[in-house]
């Protein structure tokens, strides 16, 4: 892995949101979604970001039935100034945790 | 990872704007839907609140929630909401369409809704190409009131009403909406799609802006049927729930577009918009003068009106003219009124009637059972009406005298001939308006202008109005001399 190469995304779930329904963990082509062990406000275990490896190609976003449980980040590129965001996947990634 | 810190994210994919921030229906958690875990409803309103977001349309979209679980989508949508009957969304939404041209209308409904109790009227709103976007979320079920067989549910699958499976025999075949309306010849654009991998997941997105799109483009009607899990009817775990759909459920209904006329399409004229309530009335022919009219009598309303007129006779007899007349003149004079014919066989023989209702409070049934007055124009009439009189009104009787069986000591009865009165001035068939002079005279309420204006209206030909106002003075001074008669 190189570790120089940040993840290409950012992944955040509103715990109390989640139904922990798993569609999402199902959806995610990399896999760094997991349901979590405690259970959230309404009872459910909600689903986590294990922290690292996002792609930022917001599958998990469409897959999820709740209106803002998930949000999507991606990287803003600061060599190009342009806004566009490549759609190459990119494989290795520092961490960045948010859940 | 301290590296993480210097990086700069945005958010590529959150809560849409086409939805409100938070949602009023709950107490609490109040950015959560009410559906349950895994529902595909939940994912259909993500994938048309974006296309709102990313058409621009948010604030002239008005949606139409159904009846079935997504009944409260209101609730979620920052848009204009409506909320239809079960099945009504395509009726409903044609008319907001017609009377609002430049919104943009999106029915929102379920299987249950759209294929059984809703199927006529998307057949004809289709039918007709109204210029309105349907999201059907199929689900083979209806799931809202608990598992029950939908058109849609598929052979075998078991519901609460086809415990041992869809036969069919039984319950016939699962309706295959898209293909149905793919058969005619308006709609613009028609196409399946399912909920089932992430690839369906992102063509469904594309369908449903599409569909949209063409709206806004003025094309016409558009359909995305979407096929969409209901883990907790289907018990199943959701991720299953949504194989099922891939698996399962789309081998009876197969993916596709079904049509798909948007290239040749031409924007559609757009209609003119909705005259002003106030200009109502006067389209509808049913007022001359301005309503303002009505602010001249609030004497007569002051005064509590509260009269039940059943008015029954022959077919011919002019009953129903009769209580139309008195109903105008009642409306003219701002009071409350109804008027109910009573149609059925007996217009051309037996007896033929009508409820009439003249208040100064707002009426609350149009049916008269316990008239104040009777006007019976035969005999027959007095046999059948005359014992609901209440006590206190009066019996106008169109007959020498009240036959014995009929008297009654709690009321007061004008027995009278008035067909031969009628003959006096000129023609028997003015019965009827002689009756009701009589019949205005007891009531005494109505202005004498308003009683004018409503003859006019009802009447067309003057030589009959001529007779008729005659027919009028004759009654009120029979009844008159019977007054003072019965004073004497
Ligand atoms: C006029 C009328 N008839 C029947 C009902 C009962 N009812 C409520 S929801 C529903 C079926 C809904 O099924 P569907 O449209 O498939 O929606 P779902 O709940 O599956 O999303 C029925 C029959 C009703 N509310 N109103
Ligand atoms: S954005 Fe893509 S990679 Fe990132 S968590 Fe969601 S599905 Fe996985
Ligand atoms: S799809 Fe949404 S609701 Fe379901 S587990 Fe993932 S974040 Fe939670
Ligand atoms: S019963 Fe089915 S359709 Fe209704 S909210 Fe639950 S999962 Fe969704």
């Amino acid at each position: 892995m190189d570790k120089l190469k940040p993840d290409r995304g950012l992944l955040k779930i509103d715990e109390n949101e989640c139904k922990g329904c798993g569609l999402c963990v199902e959806a995610c082509p990399p896999k760094v979604i997991r349901i979590g062990d405690s259970l959230n406000h309404c009872g459910y275990r909600a689903a986590i970001y294990i922290g690292a490896g996002c792609t930022g190609c917001g599958i998990c976003f469409m897959a999820c039935p709740e209106p803002g449980a998930i949000t999507v980040f991606r990287l803003v590129d600061r060599r190009a100034t342009a806004v566009p965001v490549p759609h190459a996947q990119v494989e290795g990634a520092v961490s960045c945790a948010s859940n | 990872m301290s590296s993480a810190m210097d990086l700069e994210y945005t958010a590529a994919q959150s809560k849409p704007k086409a939805f409100y921030e938070s949602f009023e229906r709950k107490e609490e958690l109040r950015h959560q839907t009410h559906y349950c875990p895994g529902c595909g409803h939940g994912i259909v309103h993500k994938m048309l609140a974006r296309a709102i977001d990313e058409l621009g349309i948010q604030d002239r979209t008005i949606l139409i929630s159904p009846v079935g679980c997504s009944v409260f989508a209101y609730y979620y949508f920052d848009v204009g909401n409506v909320q239809a009957a079960h099945g009504r969304a395509p009726a409903v939404g044609t008319g907001i369409q017609r009377s609002r041209p430049g919104s943009i209308v999106i029915g929102y409904q379920g299987d249950g809704d759209l294929s059984a109790i809703g199927s006529a009227e998307i057949l004809h709103a289709a039918n007709r190409g109204e210029n309105i976007t349907v999201i059907f979320v199929n689900n083979a079920i209806y799931s809202m009131t608990g598992g029950q067989m939908a058109p849609t549910t598929l052979l075998g699958q078991k519901s609460t009403t086809t415990p041992d499976g869809r036969t069919a025999e039984h319950e016939g075949h699962p309706l295959h909406m898209s293909e149905l309306l793919a058969t005619l010849s308006a709609p613009v654009y028609i196409e399946r799609v399912g909920l089932g991998d992430n690839k369906q997941i992102a063509q469904a997105a594309r369908a449903v802006k599409r569909a949209v799109e063409n709206q806004v483009r003025g094309l016409g009607f558009s359909l995305v049927e979407v096929l969409s899990p209901c883990p907790t009817i289907w018990k199943m775990p959701p991720v299953e729930a949504q194989h099922w759909v891939r698996d399962v459920m789309e081998k009876t209904f197969p993916l596709g577009v079904f049509v798909d006329r948007t290239k040749e399409s031409r924007p559609r004229a757009a209609t003119n918009a909705a005259p002003a309530l106030e200009e109502i009335p006067r389209i509808l022919g049913t007022r001359d003068e301005d309503a303002d009219a009505i602010d001249d009598v609030p004497a007569l309303r002051a005064q509590e009106v509260d009269l039940h007129v059943r008015v029954s006779g022959f077919g011919g007899q002019g009953v129903l003219l009769l209580g139309e007349v008195l109903a105008e003149a009642g409306m003219d004079a701002g009071l409350e009124v109804s008027w109910l014919p009573s149609y059925g066989p007996e217009i051309r023989s037996g007896t033929s009637n009508c409820h009439v209702r003249l208040a100064s409070s707002p009426i609350d049934s149009p049916l008269v059972t316990h008239p104040n007055v009777l006007v019976a124009m035969n005999e027959p009439s007095l046999k059948k009406f005359s014992a609901g009189v209440r006590p206190g009104g009066w019996i106008l009787y169109n007959g020498a005298t009240l036959p014995a069986e009929y008297e009654r000591q709690d009321i007061r009865i004008l027995a009278r001939d008035f067909t031969r009165e009628a003959d006096t001035i000129g023609d028997p068939r003015a019965a009827n308006m002689v009756m009701l002079g009589a019949l205005l005279e007891i009531a005494g309420t109505l202005p004498q202008a308003s009683i004018d204006a409503a003859l006019r209206h009802c009447v067309k030909q003057p030589k009959w109005i001529d007779l008729d106002e005659r027919a009028l003075v004759l009654g009120r001074s029979l009844c008159k001399q019977f007054l003072e008669r019965g004073a004497a």
